[in-house]
């Protein structure tokens, strides 16, 4: 028996139907539905935890993560526009998307920890939300500049009021208010189902990932080694940041998994409204074709392989 | 019901220009619009709607030429040079033509 979680198997079946050019697909309400019961899940996760310590307790790490937020896409923009020879605007774009987090490559990364039976802070789900944001920010300003033309209000209301973020900050809301007993009513549908969810959002992420190999094909090798070794060294500086927290294994491995992340939802969206000129193809073909795949086939393992190493070494 | 009595504007565009275009066409003075889901092919590849980042929308206009001349110059303008967009325009016949003007 294969020890790889089923999940995977259902990302690895999509990813092969999408290859032979198949004509299975999730009825794109289903896959809406999907990701919002995913989406939920996890703020519910999270916010039943927040019910259970004060939340000044948090605030220190809150503000921490939020830092590196800004800082990570900051890290990379200099080497897509000097290394990769990449456009400015391109250049800024990609660095939000990998600044930002992949809800998908966390909830595989959650499935993984239960999976192996391994013990984390629940409340990282609201760390999804932090840093979901910044890189936004700041792949705007890295784009046009602090420009008196950027309609900073749109801009904002596309980000907080954006379905990702809505959804997960009604969860995280929902599950603070009800607490730990408050939800068991609800446990059917969002927790014992979330497996089954996951594996069909990771079926049709499968066939969307196939749908992006196409364009890789035409920008090579550079775009492909930072897919690839952009998250190997996020994971490296979350890893180290969530030991800072004094978070458990289970938490620096999920710290370093969300580092390691590139978005493809939020900021996709975000960015063709706010930097318009930047090409779409390439950052998706990055955040979608490359890393996503990268992280969730190999990624989250060597991230907790990385995090117990540390925390054996440091600790 | 002989002569050509309004405009009517279609544009396919990105489906994650819709909130910005909405504002931008009624404050050219569109007087409503219709918006529809709306998948296919062109210059940019395949819009297939697989997912929210690839899907096209098509939103319908009935104005006057006005109206409608000012809405595609300003679209030309704005978006067409980094959009996936198309905008064409035709004489139609509507009934209550008032509604339109």
């Amino acid at each position: 028996m294969s020890t790889i979680d089923p999940v995977i198997w259902f990302f690895l079946f999509g990813l092969l139907a999408g290859v032979l050019k198949s004509e299975l697909r999730l009825p794109s309400q289903i896959y809406d539905f999907v990701s919002m019961l995913l989406l939920i899940t996890i703020g519910l996760k999270g916010g039943v935890e927040l019910a259970n310590q004060p939340f000044a307790t948090l605030i220190p790490q809150i503000l921490v993560v939020m830092a590196a937020g800004f800082l990570l896409p900051l890290l990379v923009f200099p080497v897509l526009l000097y290394l990769g020879k990449l456009n400015r605007a391109d250049a800024a774009s990609i660095a939000a998307h990998y600044g930002s987090v992949s809800v998908g490559t966390f909830a595989v990364a959650v499935a993984f920890m239960s999976s192996q039976n391994i013990e984390y802070e629940q409340h990282m789900a609201l760390f999804v939300v932090i840093l979901e944001v910044p890189a936004i920010l700041v792949g705007i300003v890295l784009a046009k500049g602090l420009s008196k033309n950027t309609q900073w209000a749109n801009v904002g209301h596309e980000v907080m009021l954006g379905k990702g973020v809505m959804f997960l900050m009604g969860g995280l809301f929902i599950g603070w208010l009800s607490g730990p007993s408050g939800v068991e009513s609800i446990s059917p549908l969002f927790f014992d189902l979330f497996k089954g969810v996951l594996a069909l959002f990771l079926l049709e992420m499968g066939l969307i990932t196939a749908s992006q190999l196409s364009s890789l094909k035409r920008y090579g090798f550079f775009l492909l080694s930072f897919g690839i070794i952009t998250p190997i060294c996020f994971s490296v500086i979350g890893a180290l940041v969530g030991l800072g927290l004094s978070l458990s294994v289970g938490g620096v491995a999920i710290l370093a998994t969300l580092f390691a992340s590139a978005s493809y939802i939020a900021v996709p969206a975000a960015m063709r409204i706010s930097v318009p000129e930047a090409n779409p193809t390439l950052s998706l073909t990055a955040s979608l074709g490359i890393t996503f795949p990268f992280n969730i086939l190999i990624g989250i393992p060597i991230y907790y392989w990385l995090a117990s190493t540390l925390h054996a070494s440091l600790i | 019901m002989t002569d050509n009595n309004a405009t009517l504007i279609t544009i396919i565009t990105e489906a994650a220009l819709e909130t910005t275009l909405i504002k931008d066409i009624e404050e050219l003075g569109a007087p409503g619009y219709s918006i529809s889901n709306a998948r296919g092919k062109g210059n940019r590849g395949l819009r297939d709607a697989a997912w929210e980042a690839n899907s096209n929308i098509r939103i319908e206009v009935i104005c006057s030429d006005i109206v409608a001349s000012k809405i595609s110059e300003h679209l030309e303008q704005k978006y067409y040079q980094n959009y996936a967009m198309v905008c064409f325009s035709a004489e139609v016949n509507v009934l209550r033509p008032k509604k339109f003007n």
